[in-house]
C-alpha cells in the first residue's frame, strides 16, 4: 500500500509539471491554432535563468521571478517574430517553425549557460515528509501547489475578468471577436506571454528535483504535447487531466512494470485512447466545412 | 519540344549524380553526396505522404530504424544476405505501416502527428532498450553488402566512397522515378484530390481511408530503404536513426525544399545535409543558425526553397 502511495506521489509531481506544459500548449493553440513545440524550452529557460540569476547572487525568489518575466518576454518576442508573420501557413510549416524556434533557443542556451547540468537548492529544504509509510519531498509540494495555484488563477482569469473572456472569445471565433472590438493581436501576445510564463514557472518549481540542462526542453514538450492531445487539444480541463494522467501512467509503469519503458507507456495509452476517441478524452467533435 | 516535368526531373537528377564528382576536390565529398542521396530517398517518401496526400507524420524515422536494424540483425541471426535484409526490412516496415496506419490514419492534423510520434518513439525505445538483441544505445556493426567486391571482381574497381555515392545515387533516381510515376497515375491524382479536400474526394467516390493507407505504406518503405542504405554504408548503426530528431529532419528537409515536388524535396535534403558540414565552421552557433534557417524559410518562402526560387525566375520572364 505504501509502495503504491509512493508511486502516486512521484506520478502526481511529474504530472503537475506535464499538466502545466500541456496548459501552455492549450493557451497558445486556442489563441492561434498553433501547437508550439518550443513550449518545453520555456520550462528549460525557467530553470536555467533562475540558476544563473541565483548563481550571480540574486536571492532565490527574485531569481525565480526574473526567470518567469524574462521567459514571458521571450514568448512574446517569438510570437511577434516567428508566428505572426507566418499566419495562415499550413500545419506542417507551423510545426517546423516552432521546432526551428526550439532548436534556436536550445542552441542559444547552450552558448549562454553551457552544457553542464544545473540545479539550485530546494525552496524548503530536502527533508522528506512521511505520509502513511511513503515519503514526499517538500519541493514536490511546491510543484503540486504551484500547479494548483496556476489552475485556479487561470480559471478565475478566464471566467471572471473581461480580458480573460476576450481571450476565450478570440479562441472561439477570431473574426467575430474582432467585430465586437476585441484587439485579437493583443490577445495573441497575451497568450504567448501567459503560456511562456507558465512554462517557466514549471521549470522554476521542478528544477531542484529534476535538474536542468540546455537539452531537457524537448522531453517536456513531447510529454506536454501528449498530455494535451490525450485530453483533447484546446480544452484546458483536458490538458490538466491529460498531463496528470501521463505523469501517473509513467510513475506506475516505472514502479510496477519496467523503468526502461516508462516513456513508452504514455504513448501506448495515447494510441489506445485515440483509437477509440479520435478527438481525445474531452475534445469537441469537429465537423468539416465543405 | 517541351519536356514533361517528369523527364525533366529525372534528367536533372541524373546529370547531378553523374557530373558532380567532376567538381569533387577529395574523396570526402563522395561520402557527403551519398549521405544526401540516402536522405533524399526518405524525403521522397515524405513527398508522397505529405506532399501528395497531405498527411503529417512525426514518426517516420521509426521505419528507417526498422530498415537499418534489419540489415544489422537479419544477417547475423538468420544468415540472410545483407542485400536481402534490405528487402526484408522494407517488407516488415510495409506490413507494420499497414497495421499501424489503419487505426491512426483516421486522425487529422495534430492528432495524426502525435500518434505517429508515439509510434516512432516506441520503435526507438525498443531499439535502445532490447540490449540482448540490438546491443542498446551504443549501436551495432552491420555486415558488408559485398556488392563493391563483386564489381571489383568484374573489373570495375571503385573506392568505398565512390561505390556508395553512385549506388545510393542510382537508388535515389529509381525512387524518384517511381514517385513521379505515382504522381501521374490514377492513385496519384486521387491522393492529390484527397489533399485538396477529403470530403470532396469522398464525394466523387474515392476510397479515402484506403488511399491514405497506401500512401503511408509506400512512404514507410521509402524510409525503411533509406535506413537500410545508411546502415550498410556506415557499416554501423545506433538507435538514433529511429529517433524523434531524425523524423523531424525528414519532414523539415521535405518541407524546406518544397514538399509538393520530388525535385524540391531532394533539393531540401541536399541543403539540410550540407548545412551542418558548412556550419561546423561556426561550431557552437550551428544549432542557432539551423533553427533560424528553418524559421526564415517557412516565413518567407512558404512553398519551399525550390518552388519559390523557380517562381521568382519565371516571374521575371513573363
Amino acid at each position: 500500500m505504501s509502495e503504491l502511495l509512493q508511486f502516486l506521489f512521484s506520478g502526481v509531481t511529474v504530472g503537475a509539471v506535464y499538466a502545466l506544459v500541456a496548459l501552455g500548449f492549450t493557451i497558445i493553440y486556442n489563441a492561434s491554432d498553433v501547437v508550439n513545440f518550443a513550449q518545453g524550452e520555456f520550462v528549460m529557460l525557467g530553470g536555467m535563468i533562475t540558476f544563473a540569476a541565483h548563481a550571480a547572487g540574486l536571492p532565490l525568489p527574485l531569481a525565480a521571478i526574473s526567470a518567469i518575466v524574462l521567459t514571458a518576454a521571450l514568448g512574446v518576442g517569438m510570437n511577434k517574430l516567428a508566428i505572426e508573420p507566418a499566419r495562415g501557413a499550413p500545419v506542417v510549416s507551423l510545426i517546423i517553425i516552432t521546432i526551428g524556434a526550439s532548436i534556436f533557443i536550445q542552441g542559444a542556451a547552450q552558448i549562454i549557460f553551457g552544457k553542464q547540468i544545473h540545479s539550485y537548492p530546494a525552496f524548503s529544504g530536502d527533508t522528506p515528509i512521511g505520509v502513511a509509510g511513503a515519503t514526499i519531498l517538500p519541493q514536490s509540494l511546491w510543484v503540486i501547489g504551484g500547479a494548483v495555484a496556476v489552475f485556479i488563477a487561470l480559471w478565475l482569469f478566464f471566467t471572471r475578468t473581461l480580458l480573460g473572456r476576450a481571450v476565450l472569445a478570440t479562441s472561439n471565433n477570431r473574426l467575430a471577436a474582432q467585430l465586437v472590438g476585441i484587439n485579437t493581436n493583443f490577445v495573441m501576445t497575451l497568450s504567448f506571454a501567459l503560456s511562456a510564463g507558465i512554462g517557466a514557472l514549471a521549470g522554476v518549481l521542478a528544477t531542484p528535483i529534476t535538474l536542468t540542462a540546455y537539452n531537457v526542453g524537448i522531453a517536456f514538450a513531447l510529454k506536454g504535447f501528449a498530455g494535451a492531445m490525450l485530453g483533447g487539444m484546446g480544452n484546458p480541463k483536458g490538458a490538466l487531466v491529460g498531463g496528470f494522467a501521463i505523469g501517473l501512467i509513467e510513475a506506475l509503469t516505472a514502479g510496477y512494470l519496467s523503468s526502461t519503458y516508462k516513456d513508452a507507456a504514455a504513448f501506448v495509452v495515447i494510441l489506445a485512447v485515440l483509437f477509440f476517441m479520435p478527438q481525445g478524452l474531452f475534445g469537441r467533435k469537429s465537423t468539416d466545412r465543405v | 519540344m517541351r519536356l514533361s516535368a517528369k523527364s525533366a526531373t529525372l534528367i536533372v537528377l541524373l546529370a547531378l549524380v553523374a557530373l558532380s564528382p567532376l567538381l569533387f576536390p577529395s574523396n570526402f565529398y563522395y561520402r557527403v553526396g551519398a549521405l544526401i542521396f540516402v536522405n533524399a530517398i526518405a524525403v521522397t517518401g515524405i513527398v508522397i505522404l505529405t506532399g501528395y496526400a497531405g498527411q503529417v507524420s512525426l514518426g517516420h524515422a521509426g521505419f528507417a530504424g526498422i530498415g537499418a536494424y534489419a540489415c544489422a540483425l537479419a544477417p547475423v541471426h538468420w544468415g540472410i544476405h545483407p542485400g536481402l535484409a534490405l528487402f526484408l526490412g522494407a517488407g516488415i516496415s510495409g506490413v507494420l505501416a499497414y497495421l499501424v496506419g489503419r487505426p491512426i490514419l483516421r486522425l487529422h492534423g495534430y492528432y495524426l502527428g502525435v500518434a505517429t510520434l508515439g509510434f516512432g518513439i516506441l520503435v526507438a525505445m525498443i531499439l535502445t532498450n532490447e540490449r540482448a538483441l540490438t546491443r542498446g544505445p551504443d549501436g551495432i556493426d552491420v555486415p558488408d553488402l559485398g556488392l563493391r567486391g563483386l564489381l571489383g571482381d568484374l573489373g570495375l574497381s571503385l573506392s568505398n566512397g565512390q561505390f556508395w555515392y553512385f549506388f545510393t545515387g542510382l537508388c535515389m533516381i529509381v525512387g524518384a522515378w517511381i514517385a513521379l510515376n505515382l504522381h501521374d497515375s490514377p492513385t496519384g491524382r486521387a491522393l492529390r484530390a484527397l489533399h485538396g479536400s477529403e470530403v470532396a474526394a469522398r464525394t466523387v467516390g474515392i476510397d479515402v481511408a484506403q488511399l491514405k493507407l497506401r500512401a503511408f505504406v509506400i512512404s514507410a518503405v521509402y524510409a525503411s530503404v533509406s535506413g537500410s542504405l545508411l546502415a550498410l554504408q556506415n557499416r554501423f548503426v545506433t538507435p538514433d536513426v529511429a529517433g524523434f530528431m531524425h523524423s523531424i529532419e525528414m519532414v523539415t528537409m521535405a518541407v524546406l525544399g518544397g514538399v509538393g515536388s520530388v525535385l524540391g524535396a531532394i533539393f531540401g535534403a541536399a541543403i539540410l545535409t550540407l548545412l551542418p558540414q558548412v556550419l561546423t565552421v561556426f561550431a557552437e552557433y550551428e544549432h542557432m543558425v539551423l533553427g533560424l534557417v528553418m524559421i526564415l524559410v517557412m516565413i518567407f518562402l512558404r512553398e519551399g526553397l525550390l518552388p519559390s526560387i523557380l517562381k521568382k525566375l519565371r516571374g521575371k520572364d513573363e
